[in-house]
Order: C-alpha cells, then structure tokens, then sequence
C-alpha cells in the first residue's frame, strides 16, 4: 500500500516495522524474524479491521476519495464485454471527465455512462479530476436518449467532487446542462440503475443519479456539499469539516436510512483500495440483482415508479 | 408622485410628532445610494426611479403587484418534518428557521397563490430570498409540488420568481433531493400541456439554478440579475483569473443563450399575460381595465369584479389582498 491516509499512520507504522523485519531477515539468513512479524501482521490486520469498523463520516469522505479506489474505467473495464465508448455532445466538445458507451453486461446490451476522475497526474488533467462540464452532461443526455429509443437499460457510475466551477462551463450553461441531464434521467422509459462508487458530490452527482435504483459503495459518500464548503459557510472556518461531515449525514449508512440510498454495495476489509478486484466483484453482483429486478417492469411502470420515489422523498425512513 | 404630500408633509409631520415617526421611511438604493422615500419605493415594487436597480422584493409584496387587484389566494404547502437530520453547525437549524420566520413573516422561503392577471389565471410561486438565502429545503419541494399540482387542477400556466442561493444545506441531501423532486413537479405541468414560466431573479444560484429554474418553456430574467450554478469567487479560485464585467448577471445570460427576455419588474406582469396566452392559444388579453393594487380601497372594488372566471374559488386556502 503506497497510500496510507492520514487517520491510517499507525497501520503505517506497524505495517512499515514488519516489512523492515522482513527486509532485515533477508539479509541476514540467520535471522528468523517470522513469527514476529506474523504477530505484527496481525496486529495490523485488527488494526484495520478496527479502524474501517468505526470511520467517522469525515474519515469516509478520505477513503471516498482515495485515489487508488477503483474507477469508472475499471469498472467498465472489469465488469462488461464489447465496451464501445461514444463521444461528444454534437454541440461543443467531448468531455472526457464523463465517460461512456454501448456495453454487453453478462450478455445484456447497456449504457454505461460514469465520471472518470484519472488515475495518475496526467490522466487526471485529461479527465478534469472527474469534474464534468455540461458538455458531460449533454454527451449524457445523448446516451440516455439512445438508450432509450433502443430499450437498453442505462446503468451510471457516479464519482465525482461536483461539476467543474469554471468561466466556460458558465457560459454554456452548467446549470441547464445539469437540470436536463437530471430530467432525462427521470423520463427515460428503461431501467435506471445508479452506483455511488465513491464522490458523489452535490448537482454534479444528481444529474446521474435520477435512478429507479440507487446502490451506494460501503464506504461511498452523497451530499448536497463537501463537508469543508458547509464548513466554510456555516462554521466560517474551512476547518470544520469534520463537524460539517457530521452533521451532514452523508454516508451511505445514513442515506439508507434516509430513504435515499436503496442498498449498500459492501467493500472489502480496509475499504475498496485496498482490494479493487472484490470490490468490482461486489458491485457486478449488486448490478445484476439490480437489472434483474427491473427486467420484468413495463416502460409506463419504470418512469412512474421513478417519478414517484422522488416525490415521496422525505417523507419515510427519517428516524436517522 | 406627489412632492407635497410624500416629501413635505411627512418632513412636517416628522417635526410636529417626532416619536411617532418611525425612522424607516427612507432607504437608499443599494445601488446608487439616492435616498427613496418608503411608499415611493413600495409603489415601484422596489426598483430605484433614480437608476433602474431591481432590490429586493418578497414574494407576497411582489404578487399582490400582480395579481388583479391585488388579490390571490394562498396555495396550503403541505408541511416537510422539520430538521429531520438533527442539524447543529453554530445554531441549531430549528432556531435559524424560527429567526427567518419572525424577521420575514413567512413560513418557509416559498409562497404560492392562484389569482388571475389580466383576468387570465396563474399560479404563482415565489422564492424569499430574506428567508435564510431562497434556499431549496424540502418545504420549497413541497411548495412547488403543490404549485404543479394546483396549475394541473386549474388548467392554468405555472410562474416561478426564483431567487436563492441554492438548496439548504441543513436538511443535507434531503435539499439536494429537491432537485430531482422539482423537476418531477415541473415535468408534470409541462406534460399536461400547460406553460412553466421562470423569472429569474438576483440572485439565482448553485442547485435551484441545476434544477426547475434552467428548465422552464419561456426564460425570462430581471435586469442585472446574478443567475449561475457556481460562484463568482469559487470560479476565481479554480481558473486564477478574474471574471469578465457583468459575468453571470441576466444580461450576460441572454447574450449566451441561456434565457430569452430580460425585463424589468414593472413589465413582467404584461409578459406573463402575452406569453401565456399565446402559448395557451387564447384570444389577447383586454388591457387598461384592470391594473395591479394600487391602493386598498381601489383593490378590493376591482376585485370583485373578477371572480368570474371557472375554478377561482372554492379553495381551502385564505384570501389574501393587498
């Protein structure tokens, strides 16, 4: 593990003191270091366990976005066959903070369309740090009306900090971008599906997220702000992102219980960085129950039963 | 208006009964910094004469501007459960909205009413943005769910004034569930074949902007309105440089397509009435026999005279005049 979040130094240490022993004992054929450092593995292990057991919510905001957790591309890359990625908005550009595309997911033809936040420093920029511009949205708006001229079921994968802040994306509309994408959602007459895999951060998450079921990764957060804007506005102190996170409900424990969240995806021991291939494996599983049981719902049924979730939110499941 | 009676007279009163004065008679514009005199002011619906600046307006202030006569009825907004997240940052949320309350008179950032302009029927729903900033909690859902819902019943266009800072943070993502909420809401006059009008006013912002109020059939926006999804300051501080003049005001909205009329407060009612009786394909509204309030004993002669329209009353809400 090369990235170890801040609350994790003392995994660090422990982790970092048996990997010395190790690397000791190979010098030193004489040594028989093994049983100690099993016994420091173990340790590390319970630590973990402990620590991923108990994350606060600002804790959960820090693994959401570690940066070694799975992405969107190594979900469509793990998860479906014959990816074929389509491009542009026929407007403006393509925005490749929102990637998507025809699939094959256990045979069924879908759209998968997803934020993709990078994965080294060069990829990130390419990507926008997986903040969209309404060129994003718009190209999502177009795979969404693809889908549903061909009866495909869409399926998103939401990752992102919030749609990007910037002049141009201003000036073409951020805000019209993300209300259409958000009411395409809402219309679209095929199955809806929607995976918070990690980030999903105020109006850039909504816009995908409009779903007939909504799953959440363990570990994965939603919320109307980052926990340091709340902060800065409420508290006048950026620095209060911890009691912002708090008092913000947005672990995917509490928006289950807020009726937002319809299930919960669970992530390995030590979240999902630290195994991305179980992680995917879970959510593939997540997926299919998901599809499955949207399969036999008429089109009339799927746009009402989406319609109606929305408007009755709020008004059960509030006992958090 | 009258120099005598609304500058001279209240400056003698003012000498003869000083503690009966109160002292907020006159305000000046945020803009140019004349002195405007209370009822003057009232009677441009808070635009300066002096240099056209758009202050702020309550909803209840603008629609009784509106409305025929005055007079409307409030729509009955079902009530959300209150701070279902147990929301403390430095107050607790329950009492930042008890403040809101006492200083606005108001219930929640939102209020809706049916009346007639023109004698043609409209649903109003306006934001208050002196109500913790306009912002989206699950009343201003529920209010514009029942803004739809009324529109629908009457058969009738559906205006929305927009005016906050985006949803309320202290309801978490219950507010940001609004987004999807409203756009339900408002899909649903649209389908029924009915106009969904925005008026946007300063200022519009963050998750309002990302929902019904980018999604209307007509556009239209008060003269230097603020309308945008991010803020100034959070652009600057991403792209490191600074903004063009007049960036994200109506103006520079219209030139960028993203609205179709700027107009001034003074003119919107006669828009609506045009726009929506076109849209509705009815014949053009007769002008000059009805104006908005102008005062209460003219308001209510006026208005007695307009009930004849279908469905205007029999409404469970309370009449309310100017």
């Amino acid at each position: 593990m090369a990235n170890y979040l801040e609350f994790e130094k003392p995994l660090a240490e422990i982790e970092g003191k048996a990997e010395e022993l190790r690397a000791l004992a190979r010098q030193n054929s004489e040594m028989d270091v093994e049983k100690e450092a099993e016994a420091l593995d173990q340790k590390a292990a319970d630590l973990l366990a402990e620590l991923y057991r108990t994350l606060t919510p600002w804790r959960k905001c820090q693994v959401a976005r570690h940066p070694d957790r799975p992405h969107c591309k190594d979900y469509i890359k793990a998860l479906f066959q014959e990816f074929t990625p389509l491009s542009g908005d026929r407007n403006f550009a393509d925005d490749h903070a929102v990637m998507g595309g025809l699939a094959r997911f256990n045979d069924r033809p879908i759209v998968v369309i997803g934020h993709e936040k990078g994965h080294d420093t060069k990829s990130r920029i390419e990507r926008n740090f997986g903040m969209a511009r309404p060129e994003g949205y718009r190209k999502a708006i177009r795979l969404m009306d693809l889908a549903d001229r061909f009866g495909l079921p869409i399926v998103t994968l939401v990752d992102t900090t919030g749609a990007y802040p910037g002049r141009g994306a201003e000036e073409r509309g951020q805000s019209e971008a993300i209300a259409r994408s958000t009411e395409k959602c809402l219309n679209v007459k095929v199955p809806l599906v929607s995976i918070i895999i990690g980030e999903g951060g105020s109006g850039g998450a909504v816009a995908f997220a409009g779903a007939n079921r909504l799953a959440m990764l363990e570990h994965a957060v939603y919320s109307v702000i980052s926990p340091e804007g709340c902060a800065s506005i409420l508290w006048k102190d950026a620095g209060k992102m911890r009691e912002a996170a708090e008092a913000l409900k947005l672990t995917a424990q509490d928006l289950e219980k807020l009726g937002v969240a319809d299930q919960i995806i669970p992530e390995p021991v030590g979240g999902a960085q630290r195994d991305p291939d179980a992680t995917i494996a879970n959510v593939g599983a997540a997926l299919e129950e998901m599809l499955t049981a949207l399969d036999k719902k008429t089109p009339k049924e799927l746009l009402q039963e989406r319609r109606q979730k929305f408007l009755d939110i709020g008004t059960k499941g509030l006992a958090a | 208006m009258n120099w005598i009676s609304n500058y001279v007279r209240p400056k003698i009163n003012s000498i003869f009964s000083r503690r009966e004065t109160p002292d907020n008679l006159w305000s000046k514009c945020d803009s140019c910094g004349t002195m405007l005199f209370h009822r003057e002011l009232k009677d441009a619906q808070n635009v300066c004469p002096n240099c056209d600046h758009h202050m702020h307006i309550s909803p209840r202030e603008r629609f009784k501007h509106l409305f025929d006569g005055g007079l409307f009825t409030e729509v009955e907004v079902p009530k959300p459960i209150v701070d279902p997240l147990h929301f403390r940052d430095q107050k607790k949320y329950p009492d930042r909205v008890k403040i809101a309350q006492k200083s606005t008179g108001e219930e929640d950032a939102m209020l809706v009413a049916t009346g007639e302009i023109q004698r043609t029927p409209f649903v109003l729903a306006g934001q208050n943005f002196k109500f913790m900033g306009g912002s989206m909690g699950m009343f201003v859902g529920n209010a514009i769910v029942a803004a739809a819902n009324e529109a629908i019943a009457r058969k009738c266009p559906l205006v929305i004034f927009t005016a906050a800072g985006g949803a309320r943070m202290q309801e978490g993502i219950l507010s940001l569930m609004q987004m999807p909420r409203t756009t339900v809401a408002v899909d649903m006059v649209k389908e029924a074949g009915l106009p969904f009008i925005v008026v946007l006013t300063h200022p519009t912002t963050g998750g309002v902007t990302a929902s019904f109020a980018m999604l209307g059939d007509v556009h239209l926006a008060e003269p230097n309105a603020l309308i945008g999804f991010a803020g100034a300051r959070v652009i600057e501080q991403t792209i490191r440089e600074s903004l063009p003049e007049g960036f994200q005001r109506a103006e520079y909205l219209l030139d960028h397509g993203m609205i179709d009329r700027v107009v001034a407060r003074k003119d919107i009612r006669e828009e609506l009435v045009t726009i929506c009786r076109m849209l509705m394909r009815q014949s053009p509204a007769i002008k000059g026999d009805l104006a908005a309030c102008e005062d209460d004993a003219t308001a209510e002669t006026t208005a007695t005279g307009t009930d004849s329209d279908k469905g205007a009353d029999g409404d469970s809400g309370k009449d309310k005049k100017g």
